[in-house]
């Protein structure tokens, strides 16, 4: 079967590939890239464990095929990070132990920067429905919720 | 499997029509590729229409009709402040669909398309009189949502067809609509039962209107007799009665784990009522 050649930027830097056109975005990043951060979970974009930013729109990346990514910015987790200073909800998640496994929270720190970059204040409410496509079934949803209100007053406190 | 971005929608359909196996469009996928995943369709030729021009884009036309890309995700129809003050049931009905990240990919013709008697936007698409075009190999026409759907996953689309774009009527002036829908959670679930109520007014009485039951039947419906109960009412609760029974009368849904028969029929003539209150308050410019 033909290989599809794809021209993206992940994290800001330019990235080539050749994909199986029934290859998705989040097997391309797992398989090719070494970008092992956004997880698997249902594969079906249900659980949101696969959260990436497309041009700055949170998608589910197992939803997304790897050949639609021409020309398109992609946004993973492992570029919340700036070096070794970590990113404040990344801090506060720590802080908070807004995690156990840990296999949601890559999907989860993406969505919650894509929100905040939206919305610097948002309510509990908005925070809720916006992760509500980010399934957890360690910690349950308080700490996260908390930890991202509380990241969300500090970044407005620090701005 | 082989991928497709063809430039035209002439050029999408005659792929479409001289293809041999399974032909899939791709949009936002939120279906394409579940089915994909699951093997349920391993499409031969998957046909993505995202470069096709103007598919992600939302045009007021000079008669404030709106014309609808087939690409155009569900979050991007939320952000448009212009056709969420013209059309806040369809714009509702879309955004119920699944989570954040399903919304940054799924559309309307999507889940048109798709088929599913539960499809959120569906209902409120046929309350709303919205229609679609369709190119293939007879030529273009123009099919209302209402008659697209024959069954479960069926569609009246045939070999070689495919949408190009969504058309929503101007919405003129003391009118509103609006859509509820009825699930055991808070979010990211599948109607049990759906209802969008579109209408006018003259003053308080109801002049025109239209009622869309979802998920109680193997198609989306549109109910006249639903619509006929509160035409020339102002939507008193001898009407509100009426819409209730007429609603419950033209539910024939399935028993499944999600809902009972006798509980499907009962949830349709309530979220009628409730879907009519609301759309009643939009016609008058309140903002609900």
């Amino acid at each position: 079967m033909s290989k599809i050649h794809v021209t993206t930027k992940v994290n800001g830097d330019e990235v080539e590939f050749l994909c199986d056109p029934r290859e998705t975005m989040l097997d391309v990043l797992r398989d090719h890239l070494n970008l092992t951060g956004a997880k698997e979970g249902c594969g079906t974009g249900d659980c949101g464990a696969c959260s990436v930013t497309v041009d700055g729109r949170l998608v589910c990346s197992c939803l997304m095929l790897g050949a639609e990514a021409e020309g398109k910015e992609i946004a993973t987790v492992e570029g919340i990070a700036n070096g070794e200073a970590l990113h404040p909800l990344q801090t506060k998640f720590i802080e908070y132990a807004a995690l156990q496994c840990g296999i949601c929270t890559p999907g989860i720190l993406v969505a919650a920067k894509n929100l905040l970059e939206r919305e610097p204040d948002p309510t509990e409410e908005q925070v809720r429905y916006w992760l509500a496509g980010n399934l957890c079934r360690c910690t349950g949803y308080d700490k996260i919720i908390r930890a991202v209100m509380d990241t969300a007053a500090d970044m407005r406190e620090a701005s | 499997m082989k991928y497709h971005q063809p430039s035209s929608f002439a050029d999408a359909s005659a792929i479409a029509a001289g293809a041999s196996g399974v032909t899939r469009y791709l949009a936002g996928g939120t279906d394409v590729l579940v089915q994909l995943r699951a093997d349920l369709v391993t499409p031969d030729d998957l046909i993505d229409v995202k470069k096709i021009d103007g598919v992600h884009d939302i045009v007021r036309n000079s008669d404030d009709s709106w014309t609808i890309g087939v690409a155009v995700t569900g979050a991007e129809m939320s952000e448009h402040p212009a056709l969420c003050q013209d059309w806040p049931g369809v714009v509702e009905a879309m955004d119920l669909i699944g989570s954040t990240q399903v919304q940054g990919r799924a559309t309307l013709v999507g889940n048109l398309c798709n088929g599913s008697p539960a499809a959120d936007s569906v209902p409120a698409m046929v309350a709303a009189d919205i229609s679609v075009t369709v190119i293939g190999p007879k030529g273009e026409r123009t099919i209302k949502v209402e008659d697209m759907p024959t069954g479960p996953g069926r569609t009246v689309l045939e070999k070689g067809d495919i949408v190009t774009a969504v058309h929503v009527p101007s919405r003129g002036d003391n009118a509103g609509d609006a859509y509820l829908r009825f699930i055991p959670r808070t979010e990211m679930d599948i109607a049990v039962v759906g209802c969008a109520v579109n209408l006018r007014l003259d003053g308080d009485t109801i002049t025109e209107a239209r009622v869309s039951l979802g998920a109680v039947a193997p198609t989306v419906l549109l109910v006249q007799e639903a619509a006929d109960a509160i035409i020339g009412t102002t939507l008193d609760d001898k009407a509100l009665e009426a819409l209730s029974k007429a609603a419950e009368a033209a539910c024939n849904p399935i028993n499944d784990k999600r809902g009972t028969i006798e509980f499907r029929v009962e949830v349709a003539g309530v979220l009628a009522k409730r879907a009519a209150k609301i759309a009643y308050a939009r016609a008058k410019g309140k903002a609900v």
